[in-house]
Protein backbone atom coordinates (compact mmCIF):
# COMPACT_ATOMS: atom_id res chain seq x y z
CA UNK A 1 0.00 0.00 0.00
CA UNK A 2 1.66 3.33 -0.85
CA UNK A 3 0.90 6.79 1.17
CA UNK A 4 0.23 9.05 -1.16
CA UNK A 5 -0.94 12.51 0.86
CA UNK A 6 -0.25 16.08 -0.39
CA UNK A 7 2.96 17.64 0.82
CA UNK A 8 1.74 20.93 2.58
CA UNK A 9 0.06 18.85 5.43
CA UNK A 10 3.57 17.55 6.00
CA UNK A 11 5.62 20.00 5.73
CA UNK A 12 6.69 23.11 7.88
CA UNK A 13 10.17 23.89 6.04
CA UNK A 14 9.29 27.61 5.09
CA UNK A 15 11.98 28.42 2.97
CA UNK A 16 12.42 27.38 -0.77
CA UNK A 17 14.92 24.96 -1.55
CA UNK A 18 16.18 24.66 -5.58
CA UNK A 19 18.94 22.33 -7.18
CA UNK A 20 20.64 24.33 -9.55
CA UNK A 21 22.45 21.65 -11.85
CA UNK A 22 24.48 21.83 -14.87
CA UNK A 23 24.14 18.65 -17.18
CA UNK A 24 26.94 17.33 -19.74
CA UNK A 25 29.73 18.48 -21.29
CA UNK A 26 29.27 22.49 -20.79
CA UNK A 27 32.39 23.97 -19.05
CA UNK A 28 30.92 27.40 -18.11
CA UNK A 29 29.24 27.77 -15.09
CA UNK A 30 29.38 31.16 -14.58
CA UNK A 31 25.44 31.88 -15.76
CA UNK A 32 24.38 28.99 -12.91
CA UNK A 33 26.56 31.20 -10.21
CA UNK A 34 24.75 34.32 -10.88
CA UNK A 35 21.78 32.31 -11.18
CA UNK A 36 22.58 30.89 -7.48
CA UNK A 37 23.62 33.76 -6.34
CA UNK A 38 20.33 35.91 -7.11
CA UNK A 39 18.44 33.06 -5.72
CA UNK A 40 20.25 33.23 -2.27
CA UNK A 41 19.42 36.54 -1.96
CA UNK A 42 16.05 36.43 -2.87
CA UNK A 43 15.86 33.96 0.52
CA UNK A 44 15.73 30.28 -1.39
CA UNK A 45 18.34 27.78 -0.19
CA UNK A 46 20.39 26.80 -3.25
CA UNK A 47 22.07 23.65 -3.52
CA UNK A 48 24.78 24.01 -6.52
CA UNK A 49 25.84 20.65 -8.06
CA UNK A 50 28.56 21.87 -10.00
CA UNK A 51 29.71 21.08 -13.24
CA UNK A 52 29.15 18.09 -15.78
CA UNK A 53 26.63 16.45 -14.39
CA UNK A 54 25.04 12.81 -15.25
CA UNK A 55 21.16 13.20 -15.17
CA UNK A 56 21.64 10.57 -12.53
CA UNK A 57 23.51 12.76 -10.52
CA UNK A 58 21.34 15.30 -10.33
CA UNK A 59 18.44 12.97 -10.02
CA UNK A 60 20.24 11.23 -6.99
CA UNK A 61 20.72 14.79 -5.23
CA UNK A 62 17.31 16.37 -5.77
CA UNK A 63 15.75 13.22 -3.98
CA UNK A 64 18.58 13.35 -0.73
CA UNK A 65 18.07 16.85 -0.67
CA UNK A 66 14.38 16.45 -0.87
CA UNK A 67 14.21 20.00 -3.04
CA UNK A 68 11.07 21.82 -4.29
CA UNK A 69 12.23 22.64 -7.88
CA UNK A 70 14.64 21.35 -10.09
CA UNK A 71 16.58 23.90 -12.01
CA UNK A 72 18.78 23.33 -15.10
CA UNK A 73 21.13 25.76 -16.41
CA UNK A 74 22.10 24.76 -20.13
CA UNK A 75 24.25 26.24 -23.22
CA UNK A 76 24.94 23.54 -25.00
CA UNK A 77 22.51 22.60 -27.40
CA UNK A 78 20.99 19.01 -26.04
CA UNK A 79 18.23 20.44 -23.64
CA UNK A 80 15.59 18.81 -25.30
CA UNK A 81 17.56 15.26 -24.61
CA UNK A 82 18.48 16.29 -21.30
CA UNK A 83 15.11 17.71 -20.23
CA UNK A 84 13.81 14.19 -21.81
CA UNK A 85 15.92 12.09 -19.54
CA UNK A 86 15.60 14.10 -16.76
CA UNK A 87 12.05 14.05 -16.64
CA UNK A 88 12.32 10.31 -17.54
CA UNK A 89 14.71 9.32 -14.55
CA UNK A 90 12.88 11.51 -11.76
CA UNK A 91 9.21 9.41 -13.24
CA UNK A 92 11.50 6.35 -12.67
CA UNK A 93 12.51 7.43 -8.94
CA UNK A 94 8.92 8.14 -8.35
CA UNK A 95 10.48 12.44 -7.80
CA UNK A 96 8.32 13.58 -10.84
CA UNK A 97 6.37 15.62 -8.55
CA UNK A 98 9.52 17.60 -8.11
CA UNK A 99 8.94 20.59 -10.97
CA UNK A 100 11.73 20.94 -13.20
CA UNK A 101 12.65 24.33 -14.93
CA UNK A 102 15.47 25.18 -17.50
CA UNK A 103 17.67 28.58 -18.41
CA UNK A 104 20.36 29.67 -20.15
CA UNK A 105 20.72 29.71 -24.29
CA UNK A 106 17.59 28.29 -25.62
CA UNK A 107 16.28 28.92 -29.03
CA UNK A 108 12.89 30.28 -28.39
CA UNK A 109 11.10 28.00 -30.68
CA UNK A 110 12.28 24.92 -28.68
CA UNK A 111 9.65 26.33 -25.90
CA UNK A 112 6.86 24.29 -26.88
CA UNK A 113 9.08 21.38 -27.15
CA UNK A 114 10.19 21.70 -23.93
CA UNK A 115 6.87 22.18 -22.48
CA UNK A 116 5.59 19.07 -23.86
CA UNK A 117 8.09 16.92 -22.25
CA UNK A 118 7.18 18.03 -19.08
CA UNK A 119 9.21 21.21 -18.16
CA UNK A 120 7.24 23.78 -15.96
CA UNK A 121 8.86 27.19 -16.95
CA UNK A 122 11.74 28.23 -19.61
CA UNK A 123 13.64 30.94 -19.03
CA UNK A 124 14.64 32.79 -21.72
CA UNK A 125 18.23 35.32 -21.84
CA UNK A 126 17.40 38.24 -20.50
CA UNK A 127 14.24 37.09 -18.23
CA UNK A 128 14.10 39.58 -15.56
CA UNK A 129 15.42 37.64 -12.20
CA UNK A 130 12.26 39.32 -10.43
CA UNK A 131 9.96 37.09 -12.79
CA UNK A 132 12.36 33.56 -11.85
CA UNK A 133 11.90 34.09 -8.82
CA UNK A 134 8.18 34.61 -8.43
CA UNK A 135 7.43 31.58 -10.83
CA UNK A 136 9.32 29.76 -8.68
CA UNK A 137 8.06 30.87 -5.51
CA UNK A 138 4.72 29.83 -7.22
CA UNK A 139 6.00 26.26 -8.25
CA UNK A 140 6.95 25.30 -5.09
CA UNK A 141 3.53 26.79 -3.47
CA UNK A 142 1.78 24.56 -5.78
CA UNK A 143 4.05 21.45 -5.52
CA UNK A 144 3.59 22.22 -1.18
CA UNK A 145 -0.07 21.83 -1.90
CA UNK A 146 -0.61 18.97 -4.66
CA UNK A 147 2.77 17.35 -4.36
CA UNK A 148 2.55 13.79 -3.30
CA UNK A 149 5.47 11.40 -1.78
CA UNK B 1 1.18 18.58 10.24
CA UNK B 2 2.67 15.58 9.62
CA UNK B 3 0.51 12.94 10.94
CA UNK B 4 2.14 9.63 13.04
CA UNK B 5 1.08 7.44 10.12
CA UNK B 6 2.93 9.15 7.53
CA UNK B 7 6.02 9.74 9.87
CA UNK B 8 6.40 5.91 10.36
CA UNK B 9 5.43 5.10 7.00
CA UNK B 10 8.21 6.97 5.79
CA UNK B 11 10.76 5.79 8.55
CA UNK B 12 9.29 1.86 7.31
CA UNK B 13 9.89 2.76 3.80
CA UNK B 14 13.14 4.37 4.59
CA UNK B 15 14.61 1.33 6.08
CA UNK B 16 13.20 -1.03 2.82
CA UNK B 17 15.75 1.08 1.22
CA UNK B 18 13.60 4.21 -0.12
CA UNK B 19 15.39 7.23 -0.52
CA UNK B 20 12.54 9.14 -1.42
CA UNK B 21 11.37 8.53 2.17
CA UNK B 22 14.35 9.26 3.63
CA UNK B 23 14.69 12.63 1.68
CA UNK B 24 11.13 13.29 3.05
CA UNK B 25 11.54 11.80 6.82
CA UNK B 26 15.03 14.26 6.87
CA UNK B 27 12.93 17.29 5.97
CA UNK B 28 10.74 16.73 9.08
CA UNK B 29 13.57 16.14 10.99
CA UNK B 30 15.03 19.75 9.85
CA UNK B 31 12.55 21.51 11.98
CA UNK B 32 11.18 19.25 14.27
CA UNK B 33 7.79 20.76 16.30
CA UNK B 34 6.41 19.76 19.70
CA UNK B 35 4.22 17.46 17.28
CA UNK B 36 6.77 15.48 15.87
CA UNK B 37 9.43 15.30 18.42
CA UNK B 38 7.88 11.36 19.17
CA UNK B 39 9.78 10.26 16.30
CA UNK B 40 13.19 11.03 17.86
CA UNK B 41 12.69 8.92 20.51
CA UNK B 42 11.41 6.13 18.11
CA UNK B 43 14.58 6.80 15.69
CA UNK B 44 16.58 6.46 18.69
CA UNK B 45 15.28 3.47 20.24
CA UNK B 46 16.29 1.77 16.81
CA UNK B 47 20.45 3.24 17.24
CA UNK B 48 22.45 0.48 15.62
CA UNK B 49 25.69 2.29 17.34
CA UNK B 50 27.06 4.22 14.06
CA UNK B 51 29.92 6.02 14.59
CA UNK B 52 29.45 10.10 14.48
CA UNK B 53 32.40 11.74 13.08
CA UNK B 54 32.49 16.01 13.06
CA UNK B 55 34.86 17.32 10.52
CA UNK B 56 35.39 20.62 11.13
CA UNK B 57 38.11 23.48 10.97
CA UNK B 58 38.96 26.70 8.94
CA UNK B 59 36.69 27.99 5.91
CA UNK B 60 38.20 26.83 2.89
CA UNK B 61 41.06 24.30 4.15
CA UNK B 62 39.11 21.47 2.01
CA UNK B 63 36.73 20.14 4.50
CA UNK B 64 34.24 18.63 1.66
CA UNK B 65 36.96 17.50 -0.38
CA UNK B 66 38.51 15.97 2.24
CA UNK B 67 35.30 14.01 3.39
CA UNK B 68 34.22 13.23 -0.53
CA UNK B 69 37.86 11.07 -0.59
CA UNK B 70 37.13 9.86 2.60
CA UNK B 71 33.96 8.63 1.76
CA UNK B 72 35.55 6.19 -1.13
CA UNK B 73 38.24 4.65 1.85
CA UNK B 74 34.81 4.04 3.87
CA UNK B 75 33.14 2.63 1.15
CA UNK B 76 35.84 0.46 0.05
CA UNK B 77 35.86 -1.18 4.09
CA UNK B 78 32.03 -1.75 3.18
CA UNK B 79 30.56 0.73 5.59
CA UNK B 80 27.64 2.47 4.47
CA UNK B 81 27.70 6.54 4.84
CA UNK B 82 25.76 9.35 5.42
CA UNK B 83 26.83 12.81 5.80
CA UNK B 84 25.49 15.98 6.90
CA UNK B 85 26.93 19.14 6.13
CA UNK B 86 26.14 22.93 7.53
CA UNK B 87 26.05 25.67 5.62
CA UNK B 88 26.18 29.55 7.13
CA UNK B 89 22.86 31.17 5.95
CA UNK B 90 22.91 34.93 4.60
CA UNK B 91 22.46 37.43 7.17
CA UNK B 92 20.84 39.88 5.25
CA UNK B 93 18.45 37.53 2.60
CA UNK B 94 17.98 34.63 4.95
CA UNK B 95 18.94 32.92 1.60
CA UNK B 96 21.99 30.35 1.28
CA UNK B 97 24.01 28.26 -1.00
CA UNK B 98 24.69 25.19 0.00
CA UNK B 99 28.19 24.90 -1.80
CA UNK B 100 29.43 21.27 0.19
CA UNK B 101 27.63 18.95 -1.57
CA UNK B 102 29.28 19.93 -4.80
CA UNK B 103 32.30 18.22 -4.43
CA UNK B 104 30.88 15.24 -3.07
CA UNK B 105 28.89 14.48 -6.20
CA UNK B 106 30.81 12.00 -6.94
CA UNK B 107 29.27 9.57 -4.63
CA UNK B 108 25.57 10.99 -5.54
CA UNK B 109 23.85 7.41 -7.12
CA UNK B 110 26.12 5.05 -4.74
CA UNK B 111 23.48 3.19 -3.03
CA UNK B 112 25.52 2.96 0.31
CA UNK B 113 26.15 6.88 0.75
CA UNK B 114 23.36 9.48 1.55
CA UNK B 115 24.70 13.58 1.39
CA UNK B 116 22.33 16.01 3.25
CA UNK B 117 22.58 19.72 3.20
CA UNK B 118 21.16 22.23 6.06
CA UNK B 119 21.36 25.83 7.06
CA UNK B 120 22.29 27.76 9.62
CA UNK B 121 18.94 29.43 9.84
CA UNK B 122 17.32 27.89 12.36
CA UNK B 123 18.35 30.41 15.12
CA UNK B 124 18.65 28.95 18.96
CA UNK B 125 19.77 25.77 18.84
CA UNK B 126 17.61 25.02 16.02
CA UNK B 127 20.20 24.14 13.68
CA UNK B 128 21.79 21.44 16.55
CA UNK B 129 18.21 19.82 17.10
CA UNK B 130 17.73 19.27 13.06
CA UNK B 131 21.41 17.64 12.83
CA UNK B 132 21.29 15.77 15.61
CA UNK B 133 17.94 14.43 14.81
CA UNK B 134 19.41 13.89 11.61
CA UNK B 135 22.21 11.75 13.16
CA UNK B 136 19.67 9.70 15.22
CA UNK B 137 17.35 9.00 11.66
CA UNK B 138 21.29 8.08 9.71
CA UNK B 139 21.97 5.70 13.06
CA UNK B 140 18.55 3.63 13.03
CA UNK B 141 18.88 2.88 9.28
CA UNK B 142 22.19 1.18 9.71
CA UNK B 143 24.46 3.86 8.35
CA UNK B 144 27.46 2.98 9.97
CA UNK B 145 29.01 6.42 9.97
CA UNK B 146 27.71 9.63 10.26
CA UNK B 147 29.87 12.65 9.17
CA UNK B 148 29.21 16.21 10.20
CA UNK B 149 30.42 18.95 8.35
CA UNK B 150 30.62 22.60 10.17
CA UNK B 151 32.91 25.29 10.19
CA UNK B 152 33.91 25.77 13.36
CA UNK B 153 32.31 29.26 14.42
CA UNK B 154 28.98 29.75 15.89
CA UNK B 155 27.74 28.38 19.67
CA UNK B 156 25.15 25.92 17.67
CA UNK B 157 28.51 24.46 15.66
CA UNK B 158 29.95 23.70 18.78
CA UNK B 159 27.15 21.92 20.09
CA UNK B 160 27.10 20.03 16.84
CA UNK B 161 30.74 18.90 17.72
CA UNK B 162 29.78 17.86 21.07
CA UNK B 163 27.76 15.06 19.96
CA UNK B 164 30.13 13.79 17.57
CA UNK B 165 32.56 10.55 18.66
CA UNK B 166 35.14 11.35 16.74
CA UNK B 167 36.14 14.89 15.87
CA UNK B 168 38.58 15.74 12.94
CA UNK B 169 39.80 19.16 12.89
CA UNK B 170 41.00 20.10 9.34
CA UNK B 171 43.36 23.10 8.96
CA UNK B 172 46.20 24.05 5.83
CA UNK B 173 49.03 25.69 5.08
CA UNK B 174 49.48 29.27 5.46
CA UNK B 175 46.42 29.67 8.24
CA UNK B 176 48.49 31.08 10.86
CA UNK B 177 46.48 33.38 12.52
CA UNK B 178 43.51 31.45 11.81
CA UNK B 179 44.96 28.54 13.88
CA UNK B 180 45.78 31.12 16.66
CA UNK B 181 41.70 31.83 16.43
CA UNK B 182 40.87 28.71 15.90
CA UNK B 183 42.97 27.92 19.16
CA UNK B 184 40.08 29.37 21.40
CA UNK B 185 37.15 27.24 19.76
CA UNK B 186 37.00 23.95 18.30
CA UNK B 187 40.90 23.49 18.07
CA UNK B 188 40.62 22.20 21.69
CA UNK B 189 38.19 19.76 21.26
CA UNK B 190 39.99 17.99 18.70
CA UNK B 191 40.85 14.15 18.65
CA UNK B 192 42.41 14.09 15.09
CA UNK B 193 44.12 17.41 13.56
CA UNK B 194 44.51 17.03 9.66
CA UNK B 195 47.05 19.64 7.95
CA UNK B 196 45.35 19.51 4.46
CA UNK B 197 46.88 21.04 1.18
CA UNK B 198 50.14 19.32 1.99
CA UNK B 199 50.76 19.46 -1.44
CA UNK B 200 52.35 23.29 -0.89
CA UNK B 201 55.15 24.09 0.14
CA UNK B 202 54.38 25.50 3.31
CA UNK B 203 52.75 22.63 4.30
CA UNK B 204 55.47 21.09 6.85
CA UNK B 205 55.84 24.16 8.92
CA UNK B 206 52.33 24.07 9.61
CA UNK B 207 52.33 20.44 10.36
CA UNK B 208 55.65 20.83 13.19
CA UNK B 209 53.66 23.66 14.43
CA UNK B 210 50.16 21.25 15.10
CA UNK B 211 52.47 18.34 16.18
CA UNK B 212 54.33 20.42 18.45
CA UNK B 213 50.87 21.82 20.39
CA UNK B 214 49.47 18.12 20.37
CA UNK B 215 52.56 16.97 21.98
CA UNK B 216 52.34 19.77 24.75
CA UNK B 217 49.27 18.35 25.19
CA UNK B 218 47.66 22.19 24.13
CA UNK B 219 45.07 20.82 21.75
CA UNK B 220 43.11 17.72 22.40
CA UNK B 221 40.36 16.73 24.39
CA UNK B 222 40.75 15.61 28.00
CA UNK B 223 41.14 11.60 28.35
CA UNK B 224 43.73 8.95 27.78
CA UNK B 225 43.54 9.60 23.82
CA UNK B 226 46.05 11.58 22.55
CA UNK B 227 45.43 13.82 19.49
CA UNK B 228 46.99 12.30 16.06
CA UNK B 229 47.81 14.91 13.29
CA UNK B 230 48.06 13.94 10.26
CA UNK B 231 48.80 15.82 6.83
CA UNK B 232 47.10 15.31 3.37
CA UNK B 233 45.92 16.31 0.16
CA UNK B 234 42.62 15.87 -0.99
CA UNK B 235 43.97 17.25 -4.23
CA UNK B 236 46.35 14.52 -4.67
CA UNK B 237 44.75 12.13 -2.42
CA UNK B 238 47.77 11.97 0.15
CA UNK B 239 47.52 10.44 3.49
CA UNK B 240 43.51 9.91 3.16
CA UNK B 241 44.10 6.12 4.33
CA UNK B 242 46.19 7.79 6.85
CA UNK B 243 43.41 9.51 8.50
CA UNK B 244 40.68 7.05 7.90
CA UNK B 245 42.90 4.81 10.17
CA UNK B 246 43.62 7.13 12.51
CA UNK B 247 39.94 7.62 12.73
CA UNK B 248 39.43 3.95 13.24
CA UNK B 249 42.02 3.87 15.45
CA UNK B 250 40.21 6.41 17.27
CA UNK B 251 36.55 4.51 17.51
CA UNK B 252 39.12 1.34 18.65
CA UNK B 253 39.71 3.61 21.51
CA UNK B 254 36.25 5.21 22.49
CA UNK B 255 35.20 1.40 22.55
CA UNK B 256 37.87 -0.05 24.57
CA UNK B 257 37.77 2.85 26.91
CA UNK B 258 33.72 2.81 27.26
CA UNK B 259 33.86 6.05 26.28
CA UNK B 260 31.96 5.04 23.08
CA UNK B 261 28.44 4.94 25.00
CA UNK B 262 29.27 7.89 27.38
CA UNK B 263 29.67 9.68 24.37
CA UNK B 264 25.93 8.35 23.20
CA UNK B 265 24.25 9.24 26.42
CA UNK B 266 25.63 12.77 26.24
CA UNK B 267 24.44 13.09 22.56
CA UNK B 268 21.04 11.86 24.05
CA UNK B 269 21.24 14.56 26.98
CA UNK B 270 22.04 16.91 24.30
CA UNK B 271 19.00 15.83 22.40
CA UNK B 272 16.75 15.96 25.48
CA UNK B 273 17.83 19.65 26.85
CA UNK B 274 17.20 20.55 23.18
CA UNK B 275 13.94 19.38 22.76
CA UNK B 276 12.93 20.89 25.68
CA UNK B 277 14.09 23.71 24.76
CA UNK B 278 12.49 23.69 21.35
CA UNK B 279 9.20 23.10 23.25
CA UNK B 280 9.32 26.24 25.55
CA UNK B 281 10.14 27.84 22.41
CA UNK B 282 7.41 27.19 20.35
CA UNK B 283 5.06 28.13 23.65
CA UNK B 284 6.63 31.04 23.98
CA UNK B 285 6.50 32.32 20.68
CA UNK B 286 2.91 31.09 20.53
CA UNK B 287 1.62 32.97 23.99
CA UNK B 288 3.62 36.34 22.73
CA UNK B 289 1.77 36.22 19.62
CA UNK B 290 -1.43 36.01 21.15
CA UNK B 291 -0.48 38.71 24.07
CA UNK B 292 1.18 40.96 21.08
CA UNK B 293 -1.82 40.71 19.22
CA UNK B 294 -3.88 42.04 22.19
CA UNK B 295 -2.08 45.45 22.36
CA UNK B 296 -1.94 48.04 20.64
CA UNK B 297 0.02 49.43 18.11
CA UNK B 298 1.45 53.15 18.60
CA UNK B 299 4.76 54.91 17.66
CA UNK B 300 5.18 55.22 20.86
CA UNK B 301 5.50 53.12 24.17
CA UNK B 302 6.80 50.28 22.64
CA UNK B 303 8.90 49.54 25.28
CA UNK B 304 6.28 49.61 27.68
CA UNK B 305 4.51 47.46 25.22
CA UNK B 306 7.21 44.72 25.32
CA UNK B 307 7.57 44.58 29.04
CA UNK B 308 3.98 44.43 28.94
CA UNK B 309 4.09 41.72 26.83
CA UNK B 310 7.22 40.14 28.64
CA UNK B 311 5.27 39.79 31.81
CA UNK B 312 1.73 38.47 30.84
CA UNK B 313 3.63 35.90 28.49
CA UNK B 314 5.91 34.62 31.49
CA UNK B 315 2.91 34.78 33.80
CA UNK B 316 0.69 32.68 31.39
CA UNK B 317 3.78 30.32 30.52
CA UNK B 318 4.49 29.71 34.22
CA UNK B 319 0.45 28.65 34.99
CA UNK B 320 0.50 26.19 31.76
CA UNK B 321 0.42 22.84 31.74
CA UNK B 322 2.79 21.39 29.21
CA UNK B 323 1.51 17.63 28.06
N1 LIG C 1 46.03 22.74 -3.19
C1 LIG C 1 44.99 22.13 -2.60
N2 LIG C 1 43.77 22.66 -2.68
C2 LIG C 1 42.74 22.02 -2.07
C3 LIG C 1 42.93 20.81 -1.35
N3 LIG C 1 41.74 20.42 -0.84
C4 LIG C 1 40.85 21.35 -1.24
N4 LIG C 1 41.43 22.30 -1.98
C5 LIG C 1 40.76 23.47 -2.59
O1 LIG C 1 40.35 24.34 -1.56
C6 LIG C 1 39.10 24.93 -1.87
C7 LIG C 1 38.09 24.68 -0.78
O2 LIG C 1 37.82 23.29 -0.72
P1 LIG C 1 36.56 22.73 0.06
O3 LIG C 1 36.66 21.25 0.06
O4 LIG C 1 35.31 23.33 -0.47
O5 LIG C 1 36.87 23.32 1.51
P2 LIG C 1 35.92 23.46 2.77
O6 LIG C 1 36.77 23.51 3.97
O7 LIG C 1 34.87 22.41 2.74
O8 LIG C 1 35.26 24.86 2.49
P3 LIG C 1 34.03 25.54 3.29
O9 LIG C 1 32.98 24.48 3.49
O10 LIG C 1 33.57 26.62 2.36
O11 LIG C 1 34.59 26.06 4.57
C8 LIG C 1 38.69 24.37 -3.23
O12 LIG C 1 39.05 25.28 -4.23
C9 LIG C 1 39.49 23.09 -3.32
O13 LIG C 1 39.76 22.73 -4.66
C10 LIG C 1 44.26 20.27 -1.28
O14 LIG C 1 44.53 19.21 -0.68
N5 LIG C 1 45.25 20.98 -1.92
MG1 LIG D 1 32.77 22.61 2.79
Amino acid sequence: MSMERTLNHHTTRRKVKVLVAKIGLDGHDRGAKVIARALRDAGFEVVYTGLRQTVEQVVAAAIQEDVDIIGVNQHEGSHIYIARKLVEKLREYGADDIPVVMGGSIPVVDVDVLKSIGVKEVFLPGTPIREIVDKLMKLAEERRRTGRV
Amino acid sequence: MATKDYVLSLVERAERGDRRALGRLLTILEDVSSETAWVLEYLAGRSRGAHVIGVTGIPGSGKSSLISRMIRVLRDKGYRVAVITIDPTSPLSSGAILGDRLRMQEHATDPGVFIRSVTTAGALGGLSLSALAMIEAFDALGYDKVIVETVGVGQSETHVMHAADTIVVVTMPGAGDDVQALKAGVLEIGDIYVVNKSDKPEASKTYEYMLFVAEKGEIGRSGAWKPVVVKTSSTLGMGIRELVEAVEKHLEYLRNSGEKLSRLSSRRRLLVKLLAEKIVLDLLDKVAEEELAKTHEGLEGFYKRAIEIARTTGEKLLNLKIQ
